[in-house]
């Protein structure tokens, strides 16, 4: 007897297939490898030894794991996607295209011609983990996932990006108490989306489209959100059986026809060899060296312990503090003496509400005579619970958090708080919070990694971090974030690290994380001498341990390091502490039946999906809402002045034009909303009429995304594609974008570039889109009026466009002044906004961004937010150019030197706060987000920075610019 | 004008140490060899640990381009760990401008060493647009000339070399005669004289021959990218080798075609943007002297006929016009795709782009051009790789792995036709 066989050895899991001389699967399965890659290779081969014994043996490996075990044990390896492609091939021969989605990657196999391939990058980790980690949020297996999916009835937009950032999409849905069912559907939608924008990559997906992989095997709702984005039938959209076994089935056909068939003691005498192969791994000291050592350890951490009374029957005065967090929900009840009557830390669940109701039902109960005298709530909840329980305050998590690091030690100038989600970290200088710095949604490497690299190990989180205390060799993980640790712990798996080592090196590397990604401390001693460390994550030892011995000195953890957003939040209902709370009583909280039904505001453009809260006693509560008008159904915002709205009403005037030479389609994109002005004007003067693509939408991105070659590009550099669309269904003879090498030189600068993207993305667009109408993109400089002129005149005549030298004069003369005059208009609105605020005591925001940051799309709003909270908002161009200052970085591209100019403004102007705006993947602002900070800090000012996406979360913004509030109160 | 940076002084140059990254080893241990010949103490730096990466991690922004992490965490390692007293160091980078961030490394290197209190190490920028000058720190144009050569015999020898490597019988066998070119390439750089050159190409070329080597084809695989990545083996981890283990041939093309790029920008400028007379004309007489020197070695490799000659820059720029515009001109800019489309055409279907994690320029000139060079050419088989301190090589090599599949699977394909 001979047989082959295929091994498939992917990031989470390992699938075995025995074929036996006819080609028939003999025996198949499909286990976690819990990281033990190496030993179970070995020890399935193993227990097949009443099949095997006596026969000849085929056997090729395939997966993401599996290359280390193939080199050692000398065995066959073949590349995972060109194995699935065999077996489609023997299978389903006429098949167009494979989607097939693993625990990590995700591909797009394409059959027709010559094979091509494409995997996620190593940024995009949204598959079958990110659906587990989605799961786990709602605290339900994928099975109940899978199954609520199935009833949803409506689809919210989550990020199609990695799963930290559709975690930030999710978390205030929950947190609103949005459907279960609709998030779950949701969720799948945002990979069907991500697998379309991130591998498409401009071709199309057609024909018959065939299904892989354990999630598309296993989920019914992914496969109807796949059928039905793709707009598949049933014969075109085929789900094989033995799906997810593709790939092992590939490596067995492999094995038939290219490995050495062995004997089953040689197989088994290799695959032992490869199970006890060490590689040299970077390894770090150990973290304990014995129980004695960790001991004394615990010992010294014992004194931040906090005293305790009884709630049994406690009939004094009390208070309330609550921490509606991202994953779980914190109460704390203390008594006038900050003793903790009553503490616990719950899964959110999924639902806020219903935890709360059934914590205080519990406290009343054990004490029903509690006279509560204040009750405050935090977090991403705050909204929610403060409107359905009638609590008495609300406060930010950054203040409350420092409520109670001060209760600890009255001195503390450092705080690190790592969540579950989030990480904040604030420096303290004379009593107010002088830093804040919160974890940006890429380098989320928090708490919430840790847990559910644990459930993937099928071990709970304390068990998992206990293993990490005592292991002998723990391996160096490097800092990084939560998605790429995924992959070097892959790494080290394959290389023979045990889990001790693994859970030890997690901790460092969580550590080294803050330390060096977020927080980016650039010497040890500038983190200060008092520092508190707290949030659920500290609570493991070994990470606790990692921190003192990175930093060398020793550090306050309070033994409710997991609860002191909501003790500090009782702490400050303590400090204003009234006769009689508004909570509700014991009854009330009874009777309280809380529903959720989703609506879509028609409020405005914007469209945003709300949720409305109804408590059955008459409170109702929206969520979801960027400004008041779904609430009062009238806009309530003051009427201050806010240079985004004042710049989007000014260039307004510009998309559209008559004209009787045609029509010239311009897309809102870009460096277009600092130089729409001028083409409008100078296309006007020429003849031609104009128009502008719509306003930026997710339906018009959506649109454009499956021509998107670089899914790491900035987000308003992705969204162009689906403005050339818009421009295309408005049937426009000519769309005209040029690329613009250089902006204008202002004066303010060493040079005056654009970046790469802005000026180079018009090639992008004619490499990778199909265009059904001509696109002008000449190389254009509009610094130099009569070189502009020469070079216009040549291009025209190139495409063909007779145009004479005279008329391009007169119409350039004319774009030139309109710009000007524009510009002008800006600058008198800004100097005007200053004036109006200094007048009234009103707080200015100098909001700084790139001309493109005024799409409402691109921003999320914050500028309505920022003049809800009653603050004056001026843009960088709105404010006037102080002398030409050089910089300590090349200052070489206009739109950029406008931010320094405005933060030397702000920096000298006490009644200014600077804010930037930062597109995810913008590379340049890697060197600018560093500079301004420097600017600010130099005068003593603080910096802030609110990086934004395509995610519309605009709940993290909202608690750093409260926080940035409070702190300014604070001074 | 009081200068606003630490200078080389003349003094330095006896009494320092200057560093060089490791980013094109060949061509740099020459250079190291001229430089040294004048007086000056260069060291090329081999550090490529952990420990580098982690310095570069700690000091620099972690959203900014790969390069600059590794180049300025080896030279903080070296000034940290390598035996030297740092206040008789100084570091040399290389610069070329334009409107990718790149142009901002030597001030990210000396943010880097303020946060490390080692301001006082001097940086040497060496760039195309002179913007500071180091008294300590002249070349004169024969020493320039020199170095020239020196990049030159670099560009010469990693072509030949890549091309026996591939193909030797004797594993390591290549090393020997490598080393021994070097030797000979340093004592000709030393000796000054270049009436010889064509005679050096020809002793090199000969005792590459003495390397017994496969007749049968071998599989190519072309390497572009940016250029830190594409050259230095600490960035790309060490790709021309691991390539060489999988049994197939890396092409590499030789950094002077950089040069000519961005000579040739300067031209495009004067076109596009008006003005600069001056820099065109410069540009044009050195651009005539480099395609001279360039055509003489081509030549050599043509008349001794064994090994593959590198494309003339004018044929690589002419294939990328009809792809994407040569006013492209930030970072590698059209040179890139011009490069993808030149190996193509010359035969080398398999190509891995190398590039540090979100480099601007590559999404336009990089991932950009994939769909439009597969549409003319759907025999191409491109991978891009990204590099970070983060990206697992797990998930690199396997990528490797299905470009090379492809590779393969084409060739005997087109041997069974």
């Amino acid at each position: 007897m001979e047989y082959v066989i295929g091994l498939d050895i992917g990031s989470t899991t390992i699938k075995c297939v025995v074929l036996d001389e006819n080609n028939q699967i003999v025996y198949k399965s499909y286990e976690r490898h819990k990281a033990r890659v190496r030993e179970m290779a070995y020890e399935k081969i193993l227990s097949l030894a009443s099949t095997l014994k006596n026969s000849k043996i085929k056997l090729a490996l395939s997966g993401s794991a599996a290359i280390g075990v193939a080199n050692v044990a000398n065995l066959t390896f073949v590349q995972e996607v060109f194995a699935s492609a065999y077996t489609i091939r023997k299978h389903l021969p006429d098949s167009d295209l494979a989607i097939e989605l693993g625990g990590e990657d995700a591909k797009i196999i394409f059959l027709k011609g010559a094979l091509e391939e494409r995997m996620n990058s190593s940024c995009a980790g949204g598959t079958g983990a990110f659906i587990d980690q989605m799961a786990a949020l709602l605290d339900i297996d994928t099975e109940e996932f899978d199954k609520l999916s199935l009833q949803a009835d409506q689809l919210y937009p989550v990020a199609s990006r990695c799963g930290v950032f559709a975690k930030t999409d999710i978390q205030p849905l929950i947190n609103q108490g949005a459907r279960r069912e609709n998030i779950a559907a949701s969720v799948y939608q945002a990979v069907v989306d991500q697998t379309i924008a991130g591998l498409a990559q401009g071709r199309s997906l057609e024909g018959k489209v065939v299904f892989l992989g354990g999630p598309l095997t296993f989920l019914k709702g992914l496969r109807i959100r796949f059928k039905e984005t793709l707009k598949l039938d049933d014969e075109h959209a085929l789900f094989p059986e033995n799906g997810e076994y593709y790939i092992a089935l590939g490596a067995a056909y492999y094995a038939e026809d290219n490995a050495e068939a062995l004997d089953y003691d040689e197989l088994c005498q290799r695959l032992y060899q490869a199970s006890i192969y060490k590689e040299n791994l970077q390894t770090i000291d150990p973290l304990f060296v014995d129980e004695e050592e960790y001991q004394e350890f615990l010992r010294l951490h014992r004194i931040n312990d906090v005293s305790y009374a009884s709630l049994k029957g406690y009939d004094k005065e009390a208070y309330l503090g609550i921490d509606a967090g991202s994953t779980t929900t914190k109460l704390v009840v203390i008594d006038p003496q900050c003793n903790i009557l009553y503490q616990n830390y719950v899964s959110s669940k999924g639902n806020p509400v219903n935890v709360i109701q059934k914590e205080l039902i519990h406290i009343y109960e054990e004490a029903p005579n509690i006279q509560f005298k204040g009750s405050c709530v935090s977090g991403y909840g705050e909204e929610l619970i403060k409107a359905g329980f009638h609590v008495d305050e609300g406060i930010v998590e950054t203040q409350a958090h420092y409520q109670a690091a001060k209760f600890f030690n009255p001195d503390v100038d450092f705080i690190l708080d790592i969540g579950g989600q989030d990480m904040k970290c604030f420096k303290i200088k004379d009593g107010a919070i002088d830093d804040i710095i919160l974890n940006e949604a890429c380098s989320s490497g928090c708490g919430s990694f840790l847990e559910s690299f644990a459930n993937s190990m099928s071990e709970d989180i304390a068990t998992f971090a206990k293993k990490g205390l005592f292991a002998k060799h723990p391996v160096e993980l490097g800092s990084r974030c939560s998605v790429f640790m995924n992959s070097s712990v892959k790494q080290a798996q394959k290389n023979g690290a045990t889990l001790e080592d693994i859970s030890a090196g997690l901790a460092m590397s969580i550590v080294k994380n803050a330390l060096y990604k977020v927080i980016r401390i650039k010497n040890k001693d500038e983190i200060g001498q008092n520092i508190v460390v707290q949030g659920g994550t500290f609570l493991n030892d070994a990470i606790l341990r990692c921190f003192e011995r990175e930093l060398n000195r020793s550090v306050i953890r309070p033994s409710i390091a997991e609860l002191m957003g909501a003790f500090g939040a009782a702490l400050h209902a303590l400090k204003h502490k009234k006769e009689k709370s508004t909570l509700l009583s014991e009854e009330e909280v009874k009777n309280l039946l809380h529903t959720s039904t989703a609506f879509q505001c028609k409020g405005c453009t914007n469209h945003c999906n709300l949720t409305l809260n109804d408590f059955g006693n008459g409170t109702r509560q929206i969520g979801g809402n960027r400004c008041e008008k779904p609430i009062s159904g009238k806009k309530q915002k003051e009427d201050l002045p806010n240079a985004y709205t004042y710049k989007n009403e000014a260039l307004s005037a510009y998309f559209h034009r008559e004209g009787k030479k045609g029509v010239i389609g311009i897309p809102r994109v870009l460096n277009m909303f600092e130089y729409l002005p001028f083409w409008a004007t100078f296309f006007e003067k020429l003849g031609y009429g104009i128009e502008v693509s719509d306003e930026s939408t997710k339906a018009l991105y959506d649109k454009g995304a499956r021509s998107i070659p670089s899914d790491t590009a900035c987000y308003p550099a992705k969204l162009v594609h689906g403005h050339i669309e818009s421009l295309q269904e408005k049937k426009v003879d000519m769309i005209f974008y040029p690329c613009m090498t250089y902006s204008i030189d202002e004066g303010i600068s060493d040079n005056h570039f654009s970046c790469p993207v802005v000026a180079y993305y018009p090639e992008l667009i004619q490499a990778n889109m199909t265009l059904h109408v001509p696109m002008l993109s000449p190389y254009i400089s509009l610094n130099d009026s009569k070189q502009f002129q020469k070079r216009i005149h040549e291009e025209f005549k190139k495409a063909g466009l007779n145009i004479s030298k005279k008329e391009i004069k007169e119409a350039s003369d004319a774009a030139y002044e309109e710009y000007h005059a524009y510009k002008k208009r800006l600058v008198d609105f800004g100097t005007k906004a200053i004036d109006f605020a200094k007048q009234n005591q009103k707080k200015i925001i100098v909001l700084v961004g790139r001309p493109y940051h005024i799409d409402s799309l691109i921003h999320h709003g914050i500028s309505d937010l920022l003049q809800y909270l009653g603050l004056v908002v001026v843009s960088e161009d709105c404010l006037p150019y102080l002398p030409y200052e050089s910089r300590k970085v090349l200052n070489q591209w206009t739109f950029h030197a406008r931010m320094y100019n405005a933060a030397r403004i702000a920096a000298q102007d006490k009644d200014m706060e600077l804010i930037q705006l930062v597109s995810f993947g913008c590379g340049i602002d890697a060197i600018t987000t560093d500079e301004i900070k420097s600017i600010m800090k130099e005068h003593d000012r603080l910096y802030t920075q609110i990086k934004i996406d395509e995610t519309s979360n605009l709940g993290a913004v909202k608690i750093r610019i409260r926080s940035l509030l409070a702190a300014l109160e604070d001074e | 004008m009081e200068k606003h940076f630490v200078e080389f002084t003349k003094e330095m140059k006896d009494t320092h140490t200057i560093f060089l990254p490791s980013m094109l080893p060949i061509h740099l241990t020459l250079v190291e060899k001229v430089l040294n010949k004048e007086g000056f103490h260069c060291v090329l730096l081999t550090n490529e640990g952990p420990s580098a990466i982690e310095e570069g991690v700690s000091s620099v922004h972690n959203d900014t381009c790969y390069p600059a992490l590794l180049v300025i965490g080896q030279f903080l390692d070296a000034l940290k760990n390598g035996g030297y007293d740092p206040h008789k160091c100084a570091l040399l980078i290389t610069q070329t401008g334009g409107g990718c961030r790149a142009s901002n490394y030597i001030h990210l290197l000396r943010k880097a060493l303020k946060q490390n209190n080692m301001e006082y190490v001097p940086v040497i920028s060496v760039n195309f647009s002179g913007l500071e000058s180091h008294s300590g720190f002249q070349l004169s144009l024969s020493t320039l000339i020199k170095v020239l050569y020196a990049i030159i015999y670099g560009d010469f020898l990693m072509i030949i070399n890549n091309q026996v490597r591939a193909r030797e019988v004797h594993k390591g066998s290549t090393k020997k005669v490598f080393d021994e070119c070097i030797s000979l390439l340093c004592n000709a750089l030393e000796d000054g004289s270049y009436r010889k050159t064509k005679k050096y190409y020809r002793e090199i070329l000969e005792k590459f021959d003495t390397v017994e080597q496969k007749t049968e084809e071998t599989i190519k695989v072309g390497i572009v990218g940016e250029i830190y990545m594409k050259y230095a083996p600490f960035g790309n981890q060490h790709l021309e080798d691991v390539l060489i283990e999988q049994g197939v041939e890396p092409v590499v093309s030789g950094v002077l075609d950089f040069g000519q790029y961005c000579l040739e920008n300067a031209k495009i400028d004067q076109r596009l943007y008006g003005k600069q007379w001056l820099a065109k004309t410069v540009a044009s007489i050195a651009q005539a002297y480099v395609t001279h020197q360039q055509e003489n070695m081509a030549k050599a490799i043509e008349k001794h006929g064994r090994y593959r000659k590198p494309s003339s820059f004018k044929e690589v720029k002419k294939y990328g016009q009809d792809m994407i515009s040569d006013g492209v001109k930030m970072g590698e800019g059209w040179l890139l795709t011009s490069e993808m489309c030149e190996l193509i055409e010359s035969g080398v279907n398999n190509i891995v782009c190398t590039q540090p994690f979100g480099c601007l320029p590559n999404h336009i000139v990089a991932k950009g051009m994939m769909r439009k060079i597969k549409e003319k050419y759907p025999l191409s088989n491109i991978t891009a790789i990204d590099y970070d301190a983060s990206a697992s090589a797990v998930n690199q090599m396997n990528r490797i792995q299905l470009m090379l599949i492809n590779a393969r699977n084409q060739a005997s394909l087109q041997k069974e036709s």
